[in-house]
């Protein structure tokens, strides 16, 4: 089982003048193995969603909630809420230097399943792991993100994504930055995700070029922190034609 | 906390074309002591040592009977003796050294023997010499002098591990012969109540590999002057530094890279942790590129990682340069907290905070400990760090406990009590 539901979300963050909020009450939920698409035109609070639900210390909750299968994710910190089963594939993931891509992601998965894996079938799932994402096997002697092109950060946040088999994914602009190839080589790692049984993912996203590969069961047009439209995968098609030109105006008339 | 990084200074200086130059990079040595006053510490050479804690060593404090035990491991080809008479004091000098203070002036003119470790020329010695200084009593005020001649074509590791608790004042001369490849390793893991200036002078011959590496963790106060200068041209020096100062601890380097001749190399990278109330560190980093050293190329760089408040990191780089015709010539200093971005990442994934800031910590250590280059160190490192960790860091995760004690991951250093084996980390090391 896997339910994610935001209810009437509002957040804000800190500025030189005060608080800002951005965003502006937000009300989703994604029910078991379904994928959401969340399209909206740059600054209009997409990350700061992402970063919300996965506890960013940068933000901050004024109001609402967030539960995943009815669990209350606000209260707790960034790492329990990984443990509890949210990922959050970052638009901009981080280096970490000196620190190994397979020392990394075996101490995320002992922390996640709360033991070390075994081994010998470990070694076997990173392999396969990165090897289905195009990743050379020697990438897990490098150093977490560190001279990574954008495409290979993306595809390791992917490889994470599959190896540490969380409940519900949050991609941030996967997509963005990458060539069809490598566009086609994410779509495939996250639909196997979403093949496994229960997976809910909320897939944000500026274009609707990944949506050719990636099916979403809902979209959400979202707007100056909050959705201003939900519908189904026509209304991506209703985006491509027609841009975000029509919500935009709608708020600042 | 504070934390300065004096850029100030760290501007590219070039000097004025006459010939004498106004710097003290340039001091005029002296063997006889009476050259040397008592230092204030006001000097440059002395504005960061709290000079009441070295018991007098700066100044004329009785140098006494030894009271730190030196063993050694032997090596075939290789001579390691403690040497006395005219041979000591044929040795004082071996690596171009003229004192510059006044404590030096004493040793190389007060201390009746030297250790003496020599190796042949063409030898190849497999594996490291190793000298263990231990010391039994910080009351006992005391000097040392150590001579290092490697032959021309010879390649050897020397390893001074200083343990225990001792107030010691050291020389340690260097000899590099031409196209010798040398690396001298100084581990500083004293006990808290330990006192250890020293200066490690080494003179770098023509188309010789040197490198040094100075590693401090323990004692109250660690002063060490890393200097190198050059016999010839084509010579190559690399200065590595890792320091680990906990609460109270003063620890000082400074590097001197003297670029004496034409087409030379220096390249140091230091780092350091800090942790803990009044917890000390000072880097101070000078390369001087002469006249006649044209092509040269020199790079220094000083990291410090902040883990707590009550600290302070100095990081002074100071660049002078005589001649246009150079390489290459960069310095880099920063001095940190923790990075929230990295620490959110890792927790994203799972990790807990501390977890999170551990891993951070080894992988601001790591690539130094491989340039380290030396197998048997590289562990011992990784070791400390984690104990150094256990202090602040890890202090409620209870893994230390945990750690080294563990049959089934023995080297597994980045393992906590519910961690995972040790899969690429014990057999990644040394890479
Ligand atoms: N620290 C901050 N200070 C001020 N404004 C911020 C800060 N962080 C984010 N914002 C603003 O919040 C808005 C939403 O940003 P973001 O969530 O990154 O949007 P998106 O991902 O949809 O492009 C933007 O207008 C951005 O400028
Ligand atoms: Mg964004």
């Amino acid at each position: 089982m896997s339910k994610l539901e935001i209810n009437d979300l509002h957040v804000t963050v800190d500025t030189e003048d005060g608080p800002k909020e951005i965003l502006k009450g937000v009300t989703l939920t994604i029910n078991d193995g379904e994928t959401h698409a969340i399209m909206g035109p740059n600054g209009s609070g997409k990350s700061t969603l992402a970063y919300s639900i996965a506890g960013h210390p940068k933000y901050t909750i004024t109001g609402g909630t967030v539960t995943l299968d009815g669990q209350d994710v606000l209260s707790l910190s960034v790492d329990e809420r990984a443990r509890a089963g949210l990922f959050l594939a970052m638009q901009y993931p981080v280096e970490v230097p000196g620190v190994s891509v397979s020392n990394f992601l075996r101490t995320a998965k002992t922390a996640i399943d709360g033991e070390a894996p075994k081994l010998r079938t470990w070694v076997k799932d990173v392999n396969a792991a990165l090897e289905q994402l195009n990743l050379d096997p020697s990438f897990g002697t490098r150093n977490v993100n560190e001279g990574f092109s954008g495409g290979e950060k993306k595809r390791h946040e992917i490889a994470q994504l599959e190896l540490l088999d969380p409940k519900v994914a949050v991609l941030d602009e996967t997509d963005s930055g990458l060539d069809i190839d490598a566009l086609k080589t994410v779509s495939e790692g996250v639909n196997r995700f979403r093949a496994r049984e229960g997976k809910g993912v909320l897939l944000i996203t500026h274009y609707t070029r990944i949506l050719r590969y990636i099916e979403p069961d809902f979209v959400h047009v979202f707007v100056d922190g909050k959705v201003a439209e939900s519908g189904g995968k026509e209304l991506a098609d209703q985006l491509e034609a027609n841009g975000y030109d029509k919500y935009v105006n709608a708020v600042t008339a | 906390m504070t934390v300065t990084t004096d850029s100030v200074r760290s501007a590219l200086e070039l000097a004025p074309e006459h010939d004498h130059v106004d710097s003290h990079l340039h001091p005029e040595g002296s063997f006889d002591v009476a050259d040397h006053e008592v230092p204030t510490g006001r000097e440059e050479i002395w504005r960061f040592t709290p000079l009441k804690r070295l018991k007098g060593l700066h100044a004329d404090a009785e140098f006494m009977r030894s009271a730190t035990t030196s063993t050694w491991n032997t090596q075939e080809g290789v001579r390691v003796e403690g040497v006395s008479g005219d041979e000591a004091r044929g040795l004082r000098g071996i690596s171009g050294l003229v004192p510059n203070t006044r404590w030096a002036a004493r040793v190389l003119a007060e201390v009746p023997s030297t250790l003496l470790i020599d190796v042949p020329a063409d030898t190849e010695v497999a594996e490291p010499i190793v000298v263990d200084l231990d010391g039994t009593d910080a009351g006992v005020t005391e000097a040392g002098h150590v001579a290092m001649r490697f032959g021309r074509h010879s390649k050897a590791i020397v390893v001074l591990n200083h343990t225990g608790s001792s107030t010691v004042a050291a020389v340690v001369e260097i000899a590099v012969g031409d196209g010798a490849d040398v690396t001298v390793v100084s581990i500083q893991d004293w006990a808290d109540d330990a006192v250890h200036l020293s200066h490690h002078q080494a003179r770098v011959g023509r188309d010789a590999t040197y490198k040094h590496a100075a590693i401090s963790f323990g004692g109250d106060l660690v002063r060490m002057d890393a200097n190198v200068t050059y016999d010839g041209p084509g010579g190559s020096a690399e200065l590595l530094g890792l320091y680990f100062a906990d609460a109270g601890q003063h620890i000082e380097h400074r590097i001197f890279a003297d670029h004496t001749a034409p087409r030379t190399k220096s390249h140091a990278v230091y780092k350091g942790a800090l942790q803990g109330e009044k917890a000390h560190t000072v880097w101070v980093g000078n390369v001087l590129i002469r006249k006649v050293a044209e092509g040269i190329e020199t790079y220094e760089e000083n990291r410090n990682l902040v883990l707590t408040d009550g600290c302070r990191a100095d990081s002074i780089p100071n660049l002078e340069i005589e001649t246009g015709e150079i390489e290459g010539a960069g310095h880099a200093s920063a001095t940190a907290r923790f990075d929230d971005t990295q620490l959110f990442y890792l927790q994203s994934r799972g990790i807990s905070e501390k977890e999170a800031q551990r891993l951070v910590v080894h992988g601001f250590f790591n690539d130094l400990i491989r340039q380290v280059g030396v197998p048997s160190i590289e562990e011992r490192l990784l070791t400390t760090v984690e104990a150094e960790l256990a202090k602040n860091v890890l202090k409620d995760l209870g893994s230390l406990a945990a750690f080294g004690q563990d049959d089934n991951a023995p080297h597994d250093v980045l393992g906590s009590s519910r961690s995972a084996p040790s899969a690429d980390n014990a057999a990644g090391t040394p890479r």
